[in-house]
């Protein structure tokens, strides 16, 4: 795929923006032993809150949410960043992402503990960083900037 | 061109790199980044003494091995019922209507798993006294339920149901007797069943009169039966974290204790419903009135009897307690050296005796500290548990939270360097977290504060009344000695406490405790 060069320099700031973020939340999890979503989770709401409580009080299945959650954060961040692999750690990322809008709603009449750091109906900043997924996944970059180019380049000259 | 940039890659050329690793600056940065968060987050931990692990409570008390005891129920009201409950009765049609709601709520079927799941504690109900045919007929039909069935499932035998209190105590069939009557008719049936070697579990407060309240020590003294006020809080297991972290002084010098009620609905000022079809020939009118002044039968004296100081000891005795045994078991306060107590009827004009508000001052001089307790039950503004000490103050509920004082002398270094920060807790234990969590993250912070999660061990959440009965009934059974953790002596402290504010209230004085003859003066 071509693009002019603001379109690219604005997809490619994009793809970066919510790479780093990914990274930096799963990392700061990955590296810290004492971090659960417990809590989280327990402060779920709306119609799947059944199904992330049972996650939150099961000891088991807490603690493979808990790697798969820090990891995947870390992963598809570290991969967006770099520029490879995209397609499939954007759409594994939007997975997530609907995860965490399932467990908090934004909808009229459900309350959570945690305070949010705005006023939300329906659309909350975990959906708009979805949909930057969306858009990172069907206008692909990494082949012009990102580790991918390399690739391509090595396999090319082989 | 291209052959121009062409590098020891062959095809791959400069421009090829630049913007293939363009994101290897942002790595350099995210690192500074995390390396930043984790030295703050470490600067700010906070090391509360080492052995801190060793108080959380961790296990359940085993069901002691012996026979199986034979409880006798008297007063088969709501709280009755509850207790039953405890003990691993339900009511066959109780347990249809709450499967029935399990299956369409979360909480009724979580509650149902909970019941079905709680340990058998080797009992037997088999005597039911109660002055309301229609309690007493729901008890003997919870007391058969043996196996936790619903309507139509195997049953045991009805417990008998005894006319008079005297007669259940009396009986052979009984080895032990729960009493969950109103305040007035403790002391007259802890005394009867002691004299009868009956071991005893009696609802809180001990006593409706002072002068009960000696005469009943005595009596369960020397008589040497098990005896258990029910104030189940002595199992929460925040007031036993409470205690371990008073005793390592991490509060400082005491000054001041605060703990409140807030109510505001019907129920929670004892307005109960009246049940359409209680009339004078299901209800033992005379038995029920016992020791209290004569009074023409009566259904809102009847279920309504917290309301009214001819049988009940008002928020003193009722309300009070609660918070007064917690800070006893964390404290051991033992009587104040006075009290005083101010209030009034103020809300609920509906013809009762009581106060609906409350105020009661009890001051510990050799202690250096006061004991404030506030109660209204027309407002619900939570104005929580607190002791405060001259070092932090601590929050109780079912969670505990400890938070440092910004003039604290024992916390001024760390104050100082920015490691404990003021107003912020520097210890929080929520129930079921087996770690204690120095750092305190927001998440703990909320749930905390909010104390949320109720009474875990082991992973398992516990009903306290279940766990304060089975203190009792495992008493019994090893028959060392030993009394359980709310003996007589630690009800007697509790009742005679509330005494002096109801009497400071009524006479509109303040009245002290004369340690050396045992007198409220």
């Amino acid at each position: 795929m071509e693009y002019s060069k603001g379109k690219l320099v604005s997809l490619v700031l994009l793809r970066f923006v919510v790479g780093w973020h990914f990274f930096y939340e799963g990392m700061v999890k990955v590296l810290n032993p004492s971090w659960t979503a417990k809590a989280y989770l327990l402060d779920s709401g709306g119609f799947a809150k059944p199904f992330f409580e049972w996650i939150a009080l099961n000891p088991a299945l807490l603690a493979i949410n808990d790697f798969v959650n820090a990891w995947a954060l870390a992963l598809i961040g570290f991969f967006l960043l770099i520029g490879y692999w995209v397609r499939p750690v954007a759409v594994a990322g939007i997975a997530l992402l609907a995860l965490y809008y399932l467990s908090h709603p934004p909808f009229p009449g459900i309350e959570y503990l945690f305070p949010t750091d705005g006023s939300y109906f329906i659309v909350n900043k975990t959906l708009v960083e979805l949909v930057a997924l969306f858009v990172i996944f069907s206008f692909p970059t990494a082949h012009i900037v990102g580790i991918e180019r390399v690739i391509k380049a090595i396999s090319a000259k082989k | 061109m291209d052959q121009d940039n062409n590098t020891q890659f062959g095809k791959i050329n400069r421009r090829d790199i630049l913007k293939g690793l363009a994101a290897l600056p942002a790595f350099g940065v995210l690192g500074y980044g995390l390396f930043r968060h984790f030295g703050d987050l470490k600067a700010r931990t906070w090391q509360l003494p080492a052995d801190i692990d060793s108080i959380i409570p961790k296990n359940v008390p085993m069901v002691a091995q012996g026979e199986t005891i034979r409880l006798g129920i008297v007063g088969c009201g709501s709280r009755g019922l509850y207790l039953l409950k405890a003990l691993g009765y339900l009511h066959p049609d109780r347990i249809d209507e709450y499967k029935e709601w399990a299956n369409i709520n979360k909480y009724w079927k979580e509650y149902m798993e909970e019941f079905m799941a709680q340990d058998n504690l080797n009992v037997k109900i088999t005597a039911i006294c109660d002055v309301f045919d229609r309690n007493a007929e729901r008890a003997q039909e919870t007391g058969a339920n043996e196996y936790r069935n619903g309507t139509g499932g195997k049953m045991l035998d009805e417990p008998k149901r005894y006319r008079t209190f005297q007669e259940l105590v009396a009986s052979p069939e009984v080895d032990a007797v729960i009493i969950s009557t109103p305040d007035h008719l403790h002391v007259p049936m802890v005394i009867e069943a002691a004299r009868y070697g009956k071991h005893v579990y009696c609802e809180k407060p001990l006593s409706w009169t002072v002068e009960e309240t000696f005469e009943v020590r005595k009596v369960v003294k020397e008589s040497g039966i098990i005896f258990q006020l029910g104030h189940q809080g002595r199992q929460t297991d925040s007031y036993h974290v409470a205690r371990s972290l008073i005793n390592k002084d991490v509060i400082g010098k005491i000054s001041l204790i605060e703990v409140c009620t807030n109510r505001n609905d019907p129920n929670g000022a004892w307005v109960y419903d009246i049940d359409p079809e209680a009339n004078e020939n299901n209800i033992d009118w005379k038995q029920f009135i016992g020791p209290a002044p004569w009074h023409d039968f009566n259904l809102e004296r009847f279920f309504r009897w917290r309301c009214w100081w001819d049988y009940s000891t008002g928020l003193s005795g009722d309300l009070f307690t609660h918070e007064f045994d917690a800070l006893n078991q964390i404290l051991d306060l033992g009587i104040p050296h006075s009290a005083m107590a101010s209030g009034g009827i103020y809300f609920f004009k509906d013809g009762r005796t009581v106060p609906d508000v409350l105020n009661m001052a009890f001051e510990y001089p050799e202690r250096d500290f006061t004991l404030l307790y506030s109660a209204t039950l027309a407002s619900e503004k939570d104005r929580g548990k607190v002791i405060m000490g001259h070092d932090g103050y601590m929050r109780l509920g079912e969670a505990l939270q400890v938070v440092a004082d910004p003039k604290s002398t024992r916390y001024a270094e760390e104050l100082q360097k920015g490691v404990i920060e003021p107003h912020q807790p520097i210890f929080s234990y929520v129930p079921g977290q087996d770690k204690v969590d120095a750092i305190t993250s927001p998440t703990e912070k909320y749930f905390a504060a909010r104390g949320l999660l109720y009474t875990f061990r082991n992973g398992k959440s516990y009903d306290t009344s279940h766990l304060h009965l089975r203190e009792w009934l495992n008493f019994i059974r090893l028959n060392n000695g030993k009394q359980p953790s709310c003996d007589i002596d630690q009800s007697f402290e509790e009742a005679m406490t509330a005494h002096m504010g109801t009497i400071s209230y009524n006479e509109g004085r303040r009245v002290y405790w004369d340690d050396a003859s045992e007198k409220i003066v």
